[in-house]
């Protein structure tokens, strides 16, 4: 191989300089906080959602998916839990019930993964709605 | 040594395909078992029919005002836009800025965008509205209509048609029959694309141009409002039917408009068309309405 030194000096320098910021907060130690979705008087007193804490935490997209297919085509409103509480199912009336506070709740979250769902488009928020 | 090249990639490509492979078995693993969530199930109380059928009862439906707080009922709980002033240029949408100083800004754009005060019914929304008994009934041939008929307000709304020809035409299924006839739309599939609008032969569908919350003084939080750029229509009070509860403008007509089963012989709808005479709009097209005007 020919200009070997060359080269891998090159690659060397071109990963210190590629991979400065990752360095960089490996260095110093820093790292992007993450959010501390608030909860509402409401909710911290009902202590459980329509799910656990966790199962809320991952599936929560896939549960309102699954609500918005059997709410609109299936016709079937009402969604028991594995504990056997039912619920109204309904963005609005059920999950901003509890979760009033939107923007310190859904959205501290929504923007620091930069997901931008578009269900609040339609679906009122009743403290911004009145 | 057989170190080749060739045996190197060999055994590098068989190690990508294990890497890449086992974090997408592992995460379908865990996906198929969806029955870590509770059940979903029809509330106890819904009004259930074969097929869902209105009947209206236009002898007693006879100036503009007893149409308006039937029309003014539905529109209120629906959140159906009214559009005081036409605009030349659409606003920009402010609800989506992240921060509030991009908001306001964009607030602040919007404020120098000219509005007209024109057409107002270009933008207009409807699921329920007043129309004369020539748009109504295009193919009655008869020029010398009885004065009676000529000047009456007929209530006109989606006719939930048996063979609904929006439906066919929908591309995305947004738009769809249900069990018990009622013809829905699903917000989250519309992509305006309209085709429902171009194949309803009775103009019952609306094209949100603008966005519609734009139109509304106040909203009821108890249904969703809709975004620019879909397509909407009447429900038959599908979310009321699923509480027990009669549709809007039933409930507001005291007993001019019916509803029920048109399958049960011994539901109202049905009792009232074996006594009365009753017409549904264009029959001849063979999308079946399932609204029935007594005449």
């Amino acid at each position: 191989m020919k200009n070997k030194g060359l080269i891998i000096a090159g690659l060397v320098v071109f990963f210190i300089i590629a991979l400065t910021p990752w360095w960089w907060n490996l260095v110093t130690g820093t790292k992007a906080k993450a959010p501390e979705p608030k909860l509402t008087a409401k909710a911290e007193a009902a202590k459980n959602c329509v799910e656990s804490k966790d199962f809320m935490k991952k599936e929560h997209m896939q549960l309102l998916d699954q609500w918005r297919e059997e709410v609109v085509r299936q016709e079937r409103r009402t969604y028991v839990n594995t504990e056997g509480k039912s619920f109204d199912m309904s963005l609005t009336n059920t999950c901003l019930d509890c979760h009033s506070n939107k923007a310190e709740f859904c959205d501290s979250c929504h923007n620091y993964t930069s997901v931008r769902p578009y269900c609040f488009d339609c679906h009122n928020i009743p403290k911004e709605a009145n | 040594m057989d170190n080749s090249r060739r045996t190197f990639l060999k055994i590098a490509g068989i190690a990508a395909a294990g890497l890449t492979a086992a974090p997408a078995v592992t995460s379908l693993a865990s996906s198929a078992s969806p029955s870590k969530g509770g059940k979903v199930v029809r509330n106890p109380e819904a009004l259930t029919a074969k097929h869902w059928g209105m009947v209206i009862d236009t002898r007693k439906l006879t100036t503009s005002a007893d149409l308006e707080p039937i029309i003014e009922a539905c529109h209120r709980i629906h959140n159906v836009p009214t559009f005081e002033d036409d605009l030349m240029m659409p606003q920009l949408p402010c609800r989506m800025a992240e921060t509030e100083s991009l908001k306001q800004s964009c607030e602040k754009v919007n404020e120098k965008i000219p509005k007209i005060s024109s057409d107002k019914k270009r933008h207009e929304i409807k699921w329920i509205w007043e129309e004369e008994f020539h748009n109504l009934f295009p193919d009655q041939l008869n020029p010398y209509l009885t004065e009676h008929l000529e000047h009456l307000p007929f209530l006109t709304l989606c006719n939930h048609c048996a063979n609904p020809s929006c439906v066919q035409a929908c591309p995305t299924k947004a738009t769809f029959q249900r069990e018990d006839g009622i013809v829905l739309m699903d917000f989250h599939r519309c992509i305006g694309c309209r085709f429902c609008m171009a194949a309803c032969p009775y103009g019952s569908r609306s094209f949100n141009f603008r966005d519609p919350r734009q139109g509304l003084k106040e909203i009821n939080t108890a249904f969703p409002t809709r975004m620019k750029g879909v397509v909407e229509k009447c429900n038959f009070c599908a979310e009321r039917l699923s509480k027990g509860q009669m549709p809007a403008c039933v409930e507001a007509s005291n007993g001019t408009i019916l509803f029920g089963d048109l399958n049960d012989p011994e539901s109202e709808v049905r009792k009232a068309l074996k006594e009365n005479y009753a017409v549904r709009r264009q029959p001849s097209l063979g999308t079946e309405p399932s609204v029935y005007y007594i005449l």
